[in-house]
């Protein structure tokens, strides 16, 4: 079913198409962020609405309005002297000749004939365009206004890295735990999920509503839950895998550095821990801890650190050391065990249970990631050094949150998040970045983004951000900025071919958690109509 | 407004004819068919725009008579010799002919033959006619002695009395006019003023 708009009157590369509206429509029915198609002479361009606006063909009109109570002049002038626009920013072309077809729809280099029909693009216009679900497509929502289902290719997906944003409260949460069922269930790639609110393992918090169920109540054999805080964990009923402890002796003075703005430690305090490693050795933390008047006094002789800048860092490292999961020494378990299930293809959450302060989420999503991230790196080495496919542990993905304090420009390096971020798939780990200022986020990092997953966002330089270097970036920064303030979201960049606007699925209710699980039966039976077939 | 008797009857006789109008005599006195309506002479269909009733004689003008007269009606019952003197003749703009079953809104080839007889056209035909708006070109663009905007909004009243649904057709033939005065705004409200 396809229903006219109105014809191109006016459109150009850069710009995009003008379209004047056909009598009969309305422009209170056109929505920015909906999908046309352009029927051009050669070939088809799939847009989308970028404005509306009212014309007039004389400007006398506008200046001496006529008797508007008066429905005949209203009928008489609507669409005539008086009409509906919108702007198209078309962004996807499919050829009209068998080749084209088959390549499927090509980003668009080229601009529609005068008075190329335009349509609203039906359900079947945009399964040519996003796919249908199979087994790599993950229906994820509906696009704005349609009943279509927005299928996401999760392989493509997981081969970037990517990010969520949102003002909070907008939904990053629930779109998350969708996308976190997807990947779970239509790629080959594991998540490690730094939760920093409890809100992925067991069980999630909806706002207004009765809590909902998190990965593990849904998928019991491929989740595994850690924790942080196991009394917290045992409170709230969580049946957890492993309790996770950091040893001091872990922790490195890159993991300090991270920490400065939010320790509140000068640069010369960073510099100190640098130091103090040099000369203490691995144990440089608890040693420092444990040091005397006397010893204190002898090291920074030594070592030509400041009084201050050393009871700064001391200050700071008390503040490590009191946290609840912070233990004298551990033997690495918690990295391992980590490794393990993830290497079993089991996806691991790590609660931070009362620990929801920001440091010591820095400190333990850095310490950990950094660890993995430098066992993949070996063991992807290793794998190609031998040429052996097999041997490539699973491409991994960490979800990290408040983002913007790991990935800030300040930090951005010294993290090792800004070197996944950056580095790509090189050693088969990529981010899920979820953040509420992605203006906060370095420059280079976003660029290099593969897929971007936006709800609403009013900030003027976060909007800025989140679009930068995206073509058509005004146009969508006017449907961004027109998301309902809940439950929809903007999607763009490499896992899918085209900007869309959509309404995520339905996360919370019982008929929703049946639908994600695999439908593993259905499948296997025949389709009905094979069935009928075998009657002919 | 008047009626006549019996529409499928002449009620004139073209007295004078070039491309784009034609004049015709009417045979009875007052007979004329409203302005804006649709006649024809021949294959060629006009639009009435102008219409006027005077002595045959220029020279000679009609003097009051009425004076002892208790109506209008008893001064030509007394004087039977104006319906002879008195003649009504309409002016038609020529909007389109008949070739064959089609009807083409755009000038005919040759002008009406002088002594055709006229008629106005049926409701049938003037739905028929009216099918298409070109005439309203025609009409916009016609050296009239009436405005524009009156004879315009006339034919579109007289049409739309053929139609069931009179003002969908008003609307429609709104639409047209509005397109083609897209850019004269004021003159398109004196038409549409004139419309309902």
């Amino acid at each position: 079913m396809t229903e006219r708009l109105g014809i191109v009157t006016n459109a150009s590369l850069e710009k995009g198409a003008d379209v004047r509206l056909d009598s009969p429509v309305s422009v209170e029915d056109m929505v920015v962020g909906r999908y046309v198609t352009i029927e051009g002479q050669k070939r088809r361009f799939f847009g989308m609405i970028t404005d509306v606006r009212l014309g007039v063909t004389d400007e006398r009109l506008s200046v001496s309005p006529p008797d508007i109570d008066d429905p005949f002049i209203k009928d008489v002038l609507t669409g005539t002297s008086t009409f509906g626009q919108i702007h198209v920013t078309p962004m996807l072309t499919i050829g009209g000749d068998a080749d084209s077809m088959l390549e499927g729809p090509q980003p668009v280099k080229t601009i529609p004939t005068h008075f190329s029909a335009v349509n609203l693009a039906s359900e079947a216009d945009i399964e040519r365009v996003f796919g249908k679900e199979d087994k790599e497509r993950f229906f994820v929502g509906n696009p704005l206004d349609m009943e279509t289902r927005l299928c996401l290719n999760l392989e493509e997906f997981v081969k970037r890295s990517n990010g969520i944003f949102g003002k909070s409260g907008t939904g990053k949460t629930f779109l998350t735990r969708i996308l976190l069922i997807g990947m779970l269930q239509k790629s080959q790639a594991v998540n490690l999920i730094f939760d920093m609110h409890n809100e992925y393992g067991w069980q999630g918090t909806s706002e207004g509503g009765p809590p909902v169920k998190g990965l593990k109540q849904l998928f019991a054999d491929s989740v595994a839950v850690f924790t942080l805080d196991e009394e917290s964990s045992r409170r709230r009923k969580v049946s957890t895998d492993f309790v996770v402890k950091i040893g001091l002796n872990e922790i490195t003075p890159e993991d300090i550095a991270i920490l400065r703005s939010t320790l509140n430690l000068t640069d010369l305090a960073v510099e100190a821990a640098y130091e103090l490693r040099k000369r203490l050795g691995r144990d440089w933390l608890n040693k420092t801890l444990a040091m005397d008047e006397e010893e204190i006094r002898e090291i920074i002789k030594g070592a030509t650190i400041h009084e201050s800048s050393f009871q700064s860092l001391k200050r700071g490292l008390g503040t490590i050391g009191r946290l609840g999961f912070v233990m004298p020494e551990t033997k690495d378990e918690a990295v391992s065990n980590i490794l393990d299930f993830l290497q079993q293809g089991r996806n691991v959450v790590l609660e931070f249970g009362r620990y929801q302060e920001i440091s010591a989420y820095l400190l333990v999503a850095n310490l950990l990631s950094r660890r993995i991230y430098s066992r993949y790196q070996q063991r992807m080495e290793e794998a190609i050094a031998a040429d052996n496919e097999a041997m490539k542990p699973r491409p991994l993905v960490i979800t990290i949150e408040e983002a913007h304090k790991f990935l800030n420009p300040e930090v951005a390096d010294k993290t090792i998040f800004g070197t996944i971020a950056r580095e790509m798939r090189k050693y088969n780990v990529s981010l899920l970045v979820i953040d509420q200022r992605p203006s906060g986020i370095s420059e280079e990092v976003m660029s290099q983004m593969g897929t971007k997953i936006t709800c609403l966002l009013d900030n003027e330089r976060d909007i800025d951000s989140v679009l930068a270097g995206v073509s058509g970036k005004n146009e969508l920064k006017s449907v961004l900025s027109r998301l309902a303030p809940k439950q929809q979201a903007l999607i763009f960049g490499h896992a899918v071919p085209m900007p869309v606007s959509f309404q995520p699925r339905e996360y919370g209710s019982a008929q929703s958690y049946k639908d994600f699980l695999p439908s593993d039966k259905t499948a296997t039976k025949p389709p009905a109509e094979d069935i009928e077939k075998l009657w002919e | 407004m008047r009626f006549i008797n019996n529409r499928t009857d002449k009620i004139a006789e073209v007295i004078e004819a070039s491309t784009a109008q034609f004049t015709a005599q009417c045979y009875e006195l007052y007979g004329l068919p409203p302005l804006g309506s649709l006649v024809k002479t021949g294959d060629i269909y006009g639009i009435v725009c102008h219409a006027e009733t005077a002595g045959i004689e220029p020279g000679r003008k009609p003097i009051a008579r009425g004076k002892d007269e208790a109506s209008e009606e008893g001064v030509y019952q007394s004087s039977p010799q104006l319906a002879k003197l008195l003649r009504s003749q309409f002016t038609a703009v020529v909007v389109g002919y008949k070739d064959g079953d089609r009807i083409y809104q755009h000038l005919p080839p040759q002008p009406a033959r002088i002594h055709g007889f006229a008629y106005l056209c049926q409701p049938d035909e003037v739905k028929e006619f009216s099918e298409s708006f070109g005439f309203l070109n025609i009409l916009n663009n016609a050296a009239l002695p009436v405005s524009t905007e009156e004879l315009v909004s006339a034919a579109l009243r007289q049409m739309s009395l053929a139609h069931e649904d009179s003002r969908a057709f008003l609307v429609a033939g709104g639409k047209e006019i509005a397109n083609l005065l897209s850019s004269d705004f004021i003159r398109l409200k004196n038409i549409l003023g004139r419309l309902k």
